[in-house]
């Protein structure tokens, strides 16, 4: 039976009450808070972080670090609505999503090429395909914002598929829309394979210690492939679900959402140093900094704070751990 | 008849020209705990790559339970069931001990899935092995020293170890986890496992092993049963030459008085405690832990000033009130292990010895005076015999004495009248050792007044002069080294403790 004591030594647990404490706060200034209406609203914004975050809590547990995904996912959703409305592609969702998909799968590889084969640091190597997977895209692929409703029925289709739809008391009805269904699917995949696979351990392994890894007989170059592949795949259907929410094909999108990502991560208790991080937690992270960012303005809090208070809670997120293993070490002494 | 686990013929490696192992020869029979001792660089590290196959050797032949290898690749030792236990362990911080223990097993198998219910079972198998509970689902990271040892133990155990080699496993142990760790060791001998404990701690050499195997400059030189051996043998056989016994003679009887100490009190460290220090003497400070050795110096260098009491260097009164002061006054201390740590390796000779002072050579508008740097850098290489070509090498081009020559130059460097020295030569090796206390007499006959806090009392006598008896925070007896021997001061300490009950 784990005390009460360490159960406030969990990120997730305190994460999870601060989410508790911000939402009864919010509710009591303004009630319209916990009407369905906005808790689905407030879902609904986390699918496409989540997606991405589920990507960046594998990169970072095994060490490493890729701020490149959302180019990747730029790159995939804008390459493939292009085709869509040349005709090359027939307009088909699961054959969209296959090569977006795919793309992003080709993308990822080649960050693997540098990082698992060359062995460069993974900072410097997704910051420089950042820039180049975006520049490739808006010189050789195209700048203008494309209109989903436009040129691809079955996108505009996914776009107004819900999940859930609730009747409001006061007439009218809430959606969920059905991408938050991507996200949930997503995660428990990503969870069993963290949590059951020898893969999975072995991604832990190499963010613990590389070296030792090495020695258990892990093949560290394998698991690499196969993680930035696999954040380029997932950036890749991410990419295209974004296009979906936002009904536009837009190259200018998405990259700058790499930072949110990556503190809502950090927030979630995942190290940047590698080796500690779970899918509750990053989840946990991601609602976080959704409510922050979205419900501000309830609170009636110019959205220019926004910023603000995301940096003050990466700050204090990054804090609490220095902060428990210090009290654990004073406890342990 | 025993049966053998290892035996190497005539191995040698060489790495970039020098020799690292030269012709050895070594057998390890089942259920034998053999202890391999050697200074540092003396081969031991590469024997041990050898044997785990990181290394292949330029010639000779490895025989692991009786099969023959001329090209020992990694996988083949561990399956021939050697196993070693690096000094960092190889485990992963992150994750807990049950899976730590278990991940090798898992891999070596290719599984694809966890069953975390195995995991924890085969935990708990290996960690009733060695006789020892430790919780399964605590992560590493947090564990002492001790019990990851005891992780990285069991772990070994799973994958049928004939043979563990330990690198200096007690280093970073307690004694109590010491005595616990050789009961572990015993226990693998009971099962038939053979254990290669590879150490320079004379003590533990004796206490554990029953045999000893000593390496130098890449030969075995013996290979004999431990009761064979003493604690001289040993030293010897390490360094080559016999270690100098001699005691430091001092001389001018009649040199000035360096430093001066009268009713020196710190309320809870010590009080009421008055000594003198001649120019050119080395007195040793020493009680057992809690005596109030430790705060004395430290309230001489002004890191916990005394409270009340006078100190006097070379005949004037000071107020040391804090280490700028003592700093000011010519008092200079080396703290426990900077003796040998403590060095930017890749930085030159001279300015590692001037990295105190660099603040000395700064000229108008604060840059470095680099001609005074370098006159200052070669004129302690010189006091100090540190022997190199050029100062603008980097520290690591120096042989390990040297090294330390270095610390001590640096130390030097800010000139100070009297130098205080804790625990000089805390977890160094033999040879190092007496390089140090070399170097100390040196000092001591160049007019420079030391004063050596240590428990190490054969040091004692083999560098101080005088030895000044601390016990509850008061000086309770002063020797003069050439008149008692070792015995009589354990006697003295042991004493002082039974008053003290």
């Amino acid at each position: 039976m784990p005390s009460i004591r360490n159960l406030l030594m969990r990120q997730e647990v305190i994460i999870g009450l601060t989410i508790v404490a911000l939402s009864i706060f919010i509710g009591l200034v303004n009630p319209s808070f916990f009407s369905t209406a906005n808790v689905f609203r407030i879902l609904r914004a986390t699918i496409i972080v989540g997606m991405f975050a589920m990507g960046v809590l594998i990169v970072l547990i095994s060490g490493g670090i890729d701020v490149s995904f959302p180019a990747i996912a730029v790159f995939a959703m804008y390459v493939t609505v292009s085709l869509i409305r040349s005709g090359t592609l027939p307009d088909n969702l699961i054959l969209s999503y296959i090569l977006a998909a795919l793309i992003g799968l080709g993308l990822g590889l080649f960050n693997a090429i540098f990082i698992a084969w060359l062995r460069l640091p993974t900072l410097i190597v997704t910051l420089g395909t950042l820039s180049l997977f975006r520049g490739v895209l808006l010189f050789f692929v195209g700048s203008q914002r494309i209109r989903i409703a436009e040129v691809s029925p079955s996108l505009t289709e996914l776009s107004r598929a819900n999940l859930l739809t609730v009747e409001n008391p006061g007439g009218g009805v809430a959606n969920l829309h059905l991408a938050f269904a991507f996200l949930i699917v997503l995660a428990v995949i990503v969870w069993l394979l963290l949590r059951y696979t020898m893969l999975g351990r072995s991604i832990y392994a190499i963010g613990g210690d590389r070296e030792a890894a090495e020695r258990v007989g892990f093949n560290i170059r394998r698991t690499q492939f196969f993680i930035y592949a696999f954040v380029g795949l997932l950036a890749g259907i991410t990419g295209l679900t974004f296009s979906a929410l936002s009904r536009e094909a837009d190259p200018f999108s998405i990259v700058g959402i790499e930072l949110d990502v990556i503190a809502a991560v950090v927030l979630g208790g995942a190290s940047i140093t590698g080796g500690r991080g779970t899918v509750i937690g990053t989840l946990l992270g991601v609602l976080l900094i959704t409510l922050m960012s979205s419900s501000l303005v309830l609170l009636g809090i110019s959205s220019d704070w926004q910023r603000f208070v995301v940096g003050l809670l990466i700050i204090i997120g990054t804090t609490i751990p220095v902060l428990q293993a210090r009290l654990r070490r004073r406890v342990a002494a | 008849m025993s049966e053998e686990i290892l035996r190497v013929q005539g191995i040698s490696k060489s790495f970039a020209g020098v020799q690292a192992l030269n012709h050895v020869d070594l057998t390890i029979n089942r259920g034998e705990i053999a202890c391999l001792v050697g200074e540092n660089g003396s081969g031991k590290s590469t024997f041990i790559k050898i044997i785990c196959g990181v290394y292949t050797p330029d010639e000779g032949e490895i025989f692991l339970n009786g099969r023959r290898y001329k090209q020992l690749r990694p996988i083949d030792s561990i399956h021939e069931g050697v196993q070693v236990i690096f000094q960092d362990f190889s485990l992963f911080p992150n994750l807990t001990v049950a899976e730590n223990i278990a991940l090798n097993q898992q891999v070596a198998q290719g599984r694809r899935f966890v069953n975390w219910r195995e995991v924890n079972a085969i935990a708990r198998q290996a960690l009733e092995r060695i006789n020892v509970s430790i919780p399964l689902d605590v992560t590493v990271s947090e564990l002492s020293v001790a019990n990851k040892q005891l992780v990285a133990i069991s772990r070994a155990m799973l994958q049928n170890a004939r043979l563990i080699i330990m690198d200096e496993p007690t280093t970073a142990l307690t004694h109590r986890e010491v005595e616990a760790l050789y009961k572990v060791v015993r226990g693998l001998q009971a099962q038939g496992i053979s254990v290669l404990f590879v150490s320079h701690k004379l003590n533990e050499v004796q206490a554990l092993a029953e045999r000893v195997i000593i390496f130098r400059n890449g030969m075995k030189v013996i290979d004999t049963p431990a009761q064979e051996m003493t604690q001289e043998k040993i030293a010897y056989y390490m360094t080559g030459h016999d270690i100098a016994e001699s005691r430091y003679e001092y001389q001018a009887k009649d040199a000035p008085i360096a430093l001066e100490v009268s009713n020196l009190s710190r309320k809870g460290a010590f009080s009421d405690v008055s000594f003198r220090l001649r120019a050119g003497e080395i007195v040793g400070v020493t009680g057992l832990l809690g005596s109030g050795r430790t705060e004395l110096a430290l309230a001489l260098f002004g890191a916990q000033p005394a409270e009340s009491g006078t100190i006097s260097l070379g005949g004037q009164t000071v107020s040391i009130r804090s280490i700028q002061d003592a700093v000011r006054h010519g008092i200079g201390y080396v703290p426990e292990d900077r003796l040998t740590e403590g060095l930017f390796l890749e930085q030159s000779i001279a300015n590692n010895i001037v990295v105190r002072i660099m603040k000395s050579f700064a000229g108008r508008g604060g840059l470095i005076d680099s001609v005074r740097k370098a006159a200052e850098a070669s004129n302690w290489v010189q006091h100090l015999s540190i022997k190199t070509r050029n100062p603008q090498l980097p520290v690591k081009s120096l042989s390990g004495g040297n090294q330390q020559r270095v610390v001590i130059a640096k130390w030097l460097a800010s000139l100070p009248r009297v130098l205080i020295l804790n625990g000089p030569t805390v977890g160094v090796d033999v040879g190092s050792k007496e390089e140090i206390h070399t170097i100390i007499k040196e000092l001591a006959q160049q007019g420079l007044a030391i004063l050596v806090i240590s428990d190490d009392i054969p040091e004692l006598f083999q560098i101080c002069n005088r030895i000044l008896l601390m016990q509850r925070g008061r000086l309770v007896n002063e020797f003069e080294t050439q008149a008692i021997d070792e015995a009589t001061l354990a006697d003295h300490l042991l004493e002082t403790v039974n008053q003290g009950q």
